[in-house]
Formats: structure tokens, sequence, C-alpha cells
């Protein structure tokens, strides 16, 4: 659901009801407000006298919502320091949502603190009867997020990379993403082969009636150079895939054009920021260069 | 009018005005989506009659943090604070505009567009007219008028009749054959005569109007104002009533003789209609777009010709300015 249609987009505060510190740098915020969010959302969350910024949802279960936010600059440093009961403005939920079918196989891939909102995502897709693959990145170890509680998620299998090999495959979860792709694409191939339906393929644990059910979607939320990698992997082996993208937002709601991008102008703040691979094919700014608060190019 | 398969009539909603080619009245405002040339283009196809750019500055300005873009049903605040990168992203983004389009030619541009300045000075009004009109753009509109960077810049020029009018001159020093629109504020005590002296200045037409106010909401729990500047300026259906009585009065005090772009919450075929009645030839959409959607440049054209024909319309001129007839 887009935002559009509630007809409301001014902020109001609520109490923070329970923080978690997931690492040095990250803690999760649990508010006393459920704003219907769907997974890949986001919110802009305002500090009084401090500024507002967009975040993804990390949950909403439909009594709590929360966010889960890296410490990088003067804002989420500020919004680091407060404490449980503190006032915090929300407005949303805003932007597009990933989607998928009953049944079907996703795979996830998070870097950053994209872990969080693809937690959402398999949280709701499992109750779907969706399976997942969920890629997990960080520099290292004690960087991972989510891990825990997505190992407790049902039909899910985790995999973890580390840069340093603390856990898991030591390199780039974008690696593990494309050996999965390439396991499932052969051994499809080898099924069609024997004239076999594709349903057990490895990545398909799970049997289901839909023939396009077992047709598998990656999804991607992390760092842009993670996301650009994964889009041409997609592209290449012709999987389905969409994408988390970010732009500097200051609406939220598609007035403003700041997060416009080129050369089609479409605002990553409405028209995603799940944002299907094939219109990020055609973005000449994706993975090259995105603008500030003033609407100057910025090179990544 | 055009006369479709012999039974629908549809009126014609193009017009000639000040030489320029317009497919429809809608023209998009000033600072709605309207950062880059891929935004403006965006809205070129979906069907807006003309693009207003973000309004740009001489050097480069920075605007006010987060929250600045507030909105519900009735009004949107904004105090975005005019951030601009300066002449060099202009100039980029205003020749991409006009050069072919990158991934569809066929949606190359033709879609007129209107360059609108800023500055806090008038010779800064001066340097950036020049700067822009080497640039060709098909108008230029000339920002006298936000009322949400008056903490930093004083009272807008559109507060009094030598400050508009010098600034008006200034501009027009640059432009040569373009044609020059000049913004005006609804927060004064007589815009016909804010109007009546930029014209006598030169200007070739007149855009009302910027925001109201300013105007603050405040949150109830946090007990603080929500915008970061504290105030912004009101946007939106809730200041419709107020910007057609400012195309009116704008009207009559320059006899019609200018075009006008009646802009201030304009959602519908027929809040159009009823700004062209008050003396608008053109109609700036903004807000609408939180509300209907990009769409909201086609809809309002086919409301607008729905309503002419149900009505025995059979052109835009038997329209505007109608009250002062
Ligand atoms: C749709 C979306 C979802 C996001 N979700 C999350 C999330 O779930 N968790 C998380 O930790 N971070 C998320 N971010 C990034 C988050 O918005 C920035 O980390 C935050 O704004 C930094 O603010 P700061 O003042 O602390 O840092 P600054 O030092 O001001 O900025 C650090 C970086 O954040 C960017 N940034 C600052 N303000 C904005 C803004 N208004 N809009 C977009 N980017 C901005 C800057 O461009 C810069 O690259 C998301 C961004 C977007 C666009
Ligand atoms: C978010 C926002 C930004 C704006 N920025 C500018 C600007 O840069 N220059 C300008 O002349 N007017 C600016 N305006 C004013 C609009 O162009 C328009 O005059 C006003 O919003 C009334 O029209 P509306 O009710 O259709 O939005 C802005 C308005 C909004 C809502
Ligand atoms: S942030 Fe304003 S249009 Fe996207």
């Amino acid at each position: 659901m887009s935002c559009g249609c509630k007809k409301n987009n001014v902020p109001k505060t609520y109490k923070i009801v329970s923080i978690k510190k997931e690492t040095e740098q990250v803690q999760t915020f649990t508010f006393d407000v459920s704003l219907g969010a769907r997974p890949g959302q986001f919110v802009m969350v305002w500090l009084p006298g401090v500024d507002e910024v967009p975040m993804s949802v990390s949950m909403d279960d439909g009594k709590n919502l929360s966010i889960t936010f890296f410490q990088v600059g003067d804002m989420t440093t500020e919004l680091a320091k407060c404490k449980v009961g503190d006032l915090v403005g929300l407005r949303g939920p805003l932007g597009t949502h990933y989607e998928w079918k009953k049944g079907q196989h996703l795979i996830l891939v998070a870097g950053g603190y994209g872990a969080a909102p693809m937690y959402f995502v398999a949280n709701e897709a499992v109750k779907d009867e969706c399976t997942v693959d969920f890629i997990v990145g960080a520099r290292s170890k004690d960087l991972l997020l989510y891990t825990d509680e997505i190992k407790k998620l049902e039909n899910t299998n985790l995999h973890i990379a580390t840069d340093d090999g603390s856990e898991g495959h030591k390199g780039y979860n974008t690696e593990i993403l494309e050996k999965l792709i390439n396991q499932r694409l052969s051994s499809t191939e080898r099924q069609s082969a024997s004239g076999e339906a594709s349903k057990n393929t490895p990545l398909d644990s799970t049997p289901c009636e839909e023939p396009h059910s077992r047709k598998a979607s990656v999804f991607a939320c992390g760092p842009e150079m993670m996301l650009k990698r994964i889009s041409d992997i997609c592209a290449e082996e012709e999987v389905t895939c969409f994408l988390s993208l970010e732009r500097y937002m200051k609406c939220g709601y598609g007035l403003c054009g700041n997060c416009c991008m080129d050369p089609l102008g479409i605002r990553v703040c409405k028209d995603g920021p799940v944002i299907s691979n094939d219109i990020c094919r055609q973005l000449t700014e994706f993975g090259a260069y995105h603008r500030d608060e003033l609407g100057r190019k910025k090179k990544f | 009018m055009i006369v479709l398969a012999g039974i629908l009539n549809v009126m014609e909603l193009k017009q000639n005005i000040l030489g320029i080619e317009f497919t429809n009245p809608t023209v998009l405002a000033s600072g709605i989506w309207g950062v880059t040339a891929s935004g403006w283009r965006c809205v070129a196809k979906n069907g807006a009659g003309a693009i207003t750019t973000k309004s740009l500055w001489d050097k480069e300005h920075k605007g006010h943090p987060n929250p600045t873009i507030i909105s519900n049903e009735y009004w949107s605040l904004n105090a975005v604070g005019i951030p601009d990168a300066g002449p060099e992203k202009a100039r980029e983004e205003i020749a991409s505009y006009m050069a072919d389009h990158p991934v569809y030619p066929e949606q190359s541009r033709r879609t007129p567009l209107v360059a609108n300045i800023v500055s806090n000075s008038k010779e800064g009004f001066g340097e950036i007219a020049k700067v822009i009109a080497e640039l060709k753009p098909d108008a230029i509109e000339v920002n006298i008028s936000c009322p949400n960077v008056e903490d930093e810049l004083g009272k807008p020029f559109a507060c009094s009749k030598p400050d508009a009018a010098g600034v008006t001159e200034a501009v027009k020093k640059h432009t040569g054959d373009i044609p020059v629109f000049v913004k005006l504020s609804p927060n004064v005590n007589n815009i016909g005569e804010i109007a009546k002296a930029v014209v006598g200045a030169g200007a070739d037409g007149i855009t009302a109007i910027n925001t109201v106010g300013p105007g603050m909401a405040i949150d109830l729990k946090s007990r603080k104002p929500i915008l970061s500047n504290r105030v912004g300026g009101l946007s939106g259906r809730a200041i419709k009533p107020v910007a057609v009585r400012c195309v009116a009065d704008c009207y009559k005090a320059t006899d019609g003789k200018v075009p006008i772009i009646g802009t201030g919450g304009i959602y519908t075929g027929e809040d159009a209609l009823e700004i062209m009645m008050a003396g608008a030839s053109l109609v700036g959409i903004g807000t609408a777009i939180w509300d209907r959607g990009e769409e909201v440049f086609k809809k309002v054209c086919e409301e607008m010709s729905e309503w002419c024909d149900a009505n025995d319309v059979k052109d835009l001129s038997e329209i505007i300015g109608s009250i002062h007839k």
C-alpha cells in the first residue's frame, strides 16, 4: 500500500517500548504503534530538534513497529542515545513493498542493515508457505545481524558470508548467490532433460502445486555496489529480482523530487524503494552515482 | 474543437501564449518533482502542458534540515528552504532536458520548460537570469515570493512594489525575447498593486500564488513544532480560495493584459476552470500530485474538457477572466 491512500503524512511521536543492541553500531527500537507496514516499506523517523531520516521497517506485527539502524552520522548518533519511553516521530508506511506468491521460493540477500528488512520479508513469506534461502553478509562475525532470529524461522536456510572468514563463507554474499542460482539452474536443466518437473531442485525443498510458484525470486537490500552485482547476476541468469534502493529523501511521498533516478525520473520514495531489476537495469545512475540534499551528483 | 467520429466533442485545450505552444493549460508548479531533468521528463510524459524547474540559485544554497514537507488531505506545509547546487547543475540538467531522451527518444522534449530562478539580491537575480537565459528555456519564472527563507533573507521582494519592480528590471536586462513570469506572494495587503508594478517593470506574465502564511504545525505529545524551520509555506486544497482571489486581483489590476499562471490548490478540472474564470490562462499544479498521483495532469485536462463539452464551451477564451466581463 502506498502512502497516498492514507492521506496523512504528518509525523506523530510514539514511545519506544523496547531497545535491543544488536552490535556495537546497531540497535533495534520497537514502538508502541503498528502502522500496518509491509516488508520493504520504510518510515520517516523524526527526532524533534534534530532531523528526520528514512528507515526500513524491520518488523510490523500488527501491534508494534520496529526499526533497526546503524549509527553513522549526526541523526543516528542522537537517535542511538534514546531510551525506552522516549518519543520518536514516525510517518508512513511509505513506498512499495516486496511481493511473493504462496509457496514460492525466495532467495534473500542482505548486506549492512539489510538483514533487518529482509528478516521481515522472510518472517511474512514463510507464513505463506514460502521456502527461503537467506544470505547474510558482513565484514566479520560480530557484525552479522539477525542470524539468531533467521535460524528460528521455518523453511529457511541461512547462509553466511564474512569478508574475513570469521564465520561462514569467506568472501562476498553475492558469491553464495551465484552458487545457489547455478545449482538451481543446473538441476532444473537436469530434470527437464529427464522429463521431470523441477520440483525437487535444491532450492525447492517444499513441493508446491503451482508451477509458477517454483520459480525463485531474488530480493536484496544492502549497499548499492552489492545490489549492482546482484542485478548483474540475476539479469545474466534471467532470474526475477527485486532490489531495495536508497536515495536522499525529504518528503518521502513523491512531492519534492529529491530521490528521482536518472534517466527515468522515477521517485525512489514512491515508485520504490523496492524496484524490479528490469527497471533498475534502465537506471543509468544505479551503481554509478546518487544525489545529495542539494541535488548534486555524488559518485559511489 | 475537434470532432471525434462525429459523436464525441472534445474541447481543445491547446493555446499559444507569448509565442509558446501549450498543448494544455496544466503546468508543473516549481519545487515539486523539480530537481532533475529526468523528473521533468517523467512529469511531461504524464501529460503536463509545461514544466517548471525547482528554483535555481546564482550560487549553491543550503536548504533546511528535515522534516521539511508534511501533508494531510487538506494542506501541505513546506520549509524545504530552496536548496540548490547552483548554476553548474542547472546547466547540466537543462541541457539534458533539451537533448533527446536517453532511453526513449520518442519521449524527447518539447514540453515547454519554465526555468524558475531565485536569489537574495537584485544583482544575484540579474546574474542567474543571465546564466539561465543562455540555456534558452521557453520561459523564465522569477521567484520573489518564498515565505520559508524569511529568517535568512528577510521579507520577500514580492512584499514591496519597488523591490518587486527592481528585481523584474534586473532580470529583464538579460532575458532577451524569453518571456518572464514573476511569481507573486499572497501574503501582502494588495497583490494587485504588486502585479501592476512588475508588469510596469517589464514582466510578460504573472504566476500567482506562491505558498500562503507561513503556517505552523505542532506535535502534541512532544509539544514541538514539526518542521525543523518551525514554520513553512501552506499549499494544497486549503489555499485555493486565496489563490482564486489573488488571480482575480492580479487580472483586474493589469486589465487582463498579461497571462497569469494560476497556482494554488488546483486538484480537479473544476478547480482549474474556476481559477481561469478569475483570470488565469494556465494553471499550476503542485501539491495535488500527492493526492491524485502523477496522472493528475491528464485527469485535470479530461475533467476540463468534459465540463466544457457539457456546458457548451467552445474555446478556453470564453472562460479566461470571465468574472471580469
Ligand atoms: C528507503 C531507505 C531506507 C533506509 N533504511 C535504513 C535502515 O533500515 N537502517 C539504517 O541504518 N539505515 C537506513 N537507511 C539509511 C539512513 O537513512 C541513513 O543512514 C541516515 O539518514 C543517516 O543519517 P545521519 O544524520 O546519521 O548521517 P549523515 O552523516 O547525515 O549521513 C550519512 C549517510 O546517510 C545519508 N542520509 C542522510 N540523510 C538522509 C535522508 N534524509 N535520506 C536518505 N539518506 C540520507 C547520507 O546521504 C549519507 O550517505 C535507509 C535509507 C533509505 C533511503
Ligand atoms: C514542496 C514544495 C516546494 C516548493 N518549492 C518552490 C520553489 O522552489 N520555488 C517556487 O517558486 N515555489 C515553490 N513552491 C510553491 C509552489 O510552486 C506553489 O506555488 C504552491 O505550492 C501552491 O500550489 P499548490 O497548492 O498546487 O502546491 C513549493 C511548494 C511545495 C509544496
Ligand atoms: S523524497 Fe520527495 S519525492 Fe521522494
